[in-house]
């Protein structure tokens, strides 16, 4: 499939990524070079097996339903780039 | 004692217990060696300070007798492990300046145990990649050289492969999504052990494709991968994928007796222009197994063609995922915003600014393949195929097959810069023989068996059944005894 830098504009912001108008066309060549390589799959036989959810046949542990750690508000927010008052700080987000 | 440096852990072992030398004289070292090698740019982040601490308390631990294995060993980490107060960055610009507040459970085992990191290591970001180049860091060089061409140490584990093929610490840990620990340690002439999937904690390790994620040992022989995978491996609360299964002693496991043992040989693997040496270099081992008294069978594993496109739609899809969480708020990088800019803005920035070109093609690919109307077409289409390839391996492993053999890369080390011109399927490529490995969940090695004719090394890898390291890592042992590699790099550095 060949993807369009019309798709490729919708793509990157889907995935929150700002990419300038003129980076879009090789953007889109790539795509499609990797997508024409994933097509590969289409020749393969897959009627009646199930999509894999997990590698290991395993199931889930469940543990009690108790906090096992908290109060760590300085530890939470020390890497933050921007932190005030014990919160995160983003732009404005409601107008 | 001359060369500390040199040893491999169970030297380092057995000479800290007799009192030849202290884990204060192999650290001082390989910090020693460390300082000398930044033309390798393998290490990122030192850490004297810690390395010396921990070596003193290791000493002091062996000297008080009932040390572990791992104790007073220098270790060189890679940057995709969080530690404590120390940068991890997964080799990314949107992780610059992080400084986790905790400690990746792998990590917190290995220093539980007493061994001691030297610093960080450099890798691809995100471990995306097969040759060290889509570092922020830039990248690490192999320190094997056969003419004036810098080589890759391989990806995305290269900074630890090229640390401990030039003997710049004992060991390290890796990582392996799709060959990341096999192809590096192949590249380099070491060893490198990607566990069963659940085998080893994921938990504080930075996530590129969770499903196929697993970290394991890179070690200078397969004895030090016996050691250091059980200090690695064991049950884990915090990661709900950690298997509760009992560890084994795996050293104990090598006794170098395969015979009788099963070796399946797969057919598909014999690629169409595989290369004159990497075809001899898989039949020498074979014949080495078979000498050793195993026996060969010749198998067939029908969909491994399709294992690598299959890869190229999950692992992207689970990173578009994983790295949502780089937005610029919590930790990391932040892009400095215009006036009005709202907080799309500033995600959409950020992410442009901090994550390189081959980490935004595959979150952009991994976007696409899970939107809708697509879904479907890719992502549940690639889960199937897996079932597949999954179905491949335990088939042959009904029949009575013990362990595989096959090459580890497509080619020895090539130039850095060399693909750079080549479209990104050419460099995925690298990793045909190992990615269905990590699809499958098998635990998988790579041994250094031989050289190509200029004198880079070649690797081979052993597959074996799940949880099955221990027999694997026999299996492996004697073929590294049979092969007798022991080649090492000509410092240049």
């Amino acid at each position: 499939m060949s993807i369009d830098t019309q798709t490729a504009r919708r793509v990157a912001k889907l995935a929150r990524i700002q990419v300038e108008d003129d980076a879009l066309p090789a953007l889109a060549a790539e795509f499609s070079a990797i997508l024409g390589f994933i097509e590969q799959l289409n020749e393969v036989d897959v009627d009646g097996i199930e999509p894999m959810t997990s590698v290991t046949p395993q199931r889930l542990k469940r543990r009690d339903d108790v906090v096992t750690d908290g109060d760590q508000q300085p530890a939470v927010l020390k890497n933050a780039p921007d932190a005030r008052e014990g919160f995160f700080a983003v732009p404005k987000v409601v107008e | 004692m001359t060369d500390l440096t040199k040893l491999t852990i169970a030297g380092a072992r057995d000479a800290m217990r007799n009192g030849e030398t202290s884990s204060a004289e192999i650290t001082a070292a390989c910090l020693s060696a460390i300082e000398g090698s930044g033309a390798l740019n393998a290490f990122v982040h030192n850490t004297p300070e810690i390395a010396t601490a921990q070596a003193a308390a290791a000493d002091a631990r062996i000297k008080a007798g009932d040390a572990p294995d791992m104790c007073g060993i220098p270790l060189g980490i890679k940057d995709l492990f969080c530690t404590k107060g120390v940068p991890s960055q997964a080799a990314s610009r949107i992780l610059e300046g992080f400084k986790p507040e905790y400690e990746s459970t792998v990590t917190s085992q290995l220093f539980g145990a007493g061994a001691v990191m030297l610093g960080k290591l450099n890798m691809d970001e995100f471990a995306m990649g097969s040759s060290n180049e889509t570092s922020v860091y830039g990248d690490a060089v192999n320190p094997w050289k056969v003419d004036d061409r810098a080589l890759t140490p391989g990806g995305s584990s290269g900074g630890s492969a090229a640390a401990v093929a030039a003997d710049l610490c004992l060991a390290a840990t890796g990582t392996d999504t799709g060959g990341s620990i096999r192809q590096p340690a192949a590249f380099t002439g070491i060893t490198g052990l990607k566990p069963t999937y659940g085998r080893v904690s994921r938990w504080g390790v930075v996530a590129f494709a969770s499903s196929l994620d697993q970290a394991g040992p890179m070690t200078k022989d397969v004895r030090d991968a016996a050691i250091m995978l059980e200090a690695m491996c064991g049950y884990d609360p915090k990661d709900s994928t950690s298997a509760d299964l009992a560890v084994p002693n795996f050293e104990a496991a090598l006794t170098g007796d395969i015979k009788g043992k099963v070796i399946g040989i797969p057919k598909e693997y014999r690629m169409d222009g595989m290369p004159a040496e990497i075809a001899k270099l898989w039949d020498d081992g074979t014949a080495m197994l078979k000498d050793a008294g195993a026996v060969i069978k010749d198998i067939t594993l029908p969909h491994t063609k399709y294992a690598l496109p299959a890869y190229y739609v999950i692992a992207p899809a689970e990173a578009s995922s994983n790295l949502a969480r780089y937005d610029g708020v919590r930790f990391g990088h932040r892009a400095t915003l215009a006036a009005g800019d709202g907080i799309t803005e500033m995600y959409e920035k950020t992410r442009a600014e901090g994550f390189g070109h081959e980490v935004q093609r595959r979150v952009m690919v991994g976007t696409y393949v899970l939107s809708a109307g697509f879904y479907d077409a890719y992502y549940n289409r690639a889960r199937r195929v897996r079932a597949l390839i999954k179905r491949d391996f335990d088939n042959v492993f009904a029949d009575g097959v013990d362990a595989i053999l096959t090459p580890a890369t497509p080619s020895a080390a090539f130039g850095l810069g060399e693909m750079t011109e080549a479209d990104p399927i050419q460099m995925y490529l690298n990793d045909v023989f190992t990615v269905t490995v990590n699809l499958a969940g098998l635990p998988g090695i790579a041994v250094p068996t031989g050289t190509d004719a200029s004198g880079l090394p070649l690797g081979l890898q052993l597959i074996g059944r799940p949880w099955e390291e221990a027999d694997l890592l026999n299996v492996a042992y004697s073929l590294e005894q049979s092969a007798g590699f022991v080649a090492k790099p000509n410092k240049w550095w």
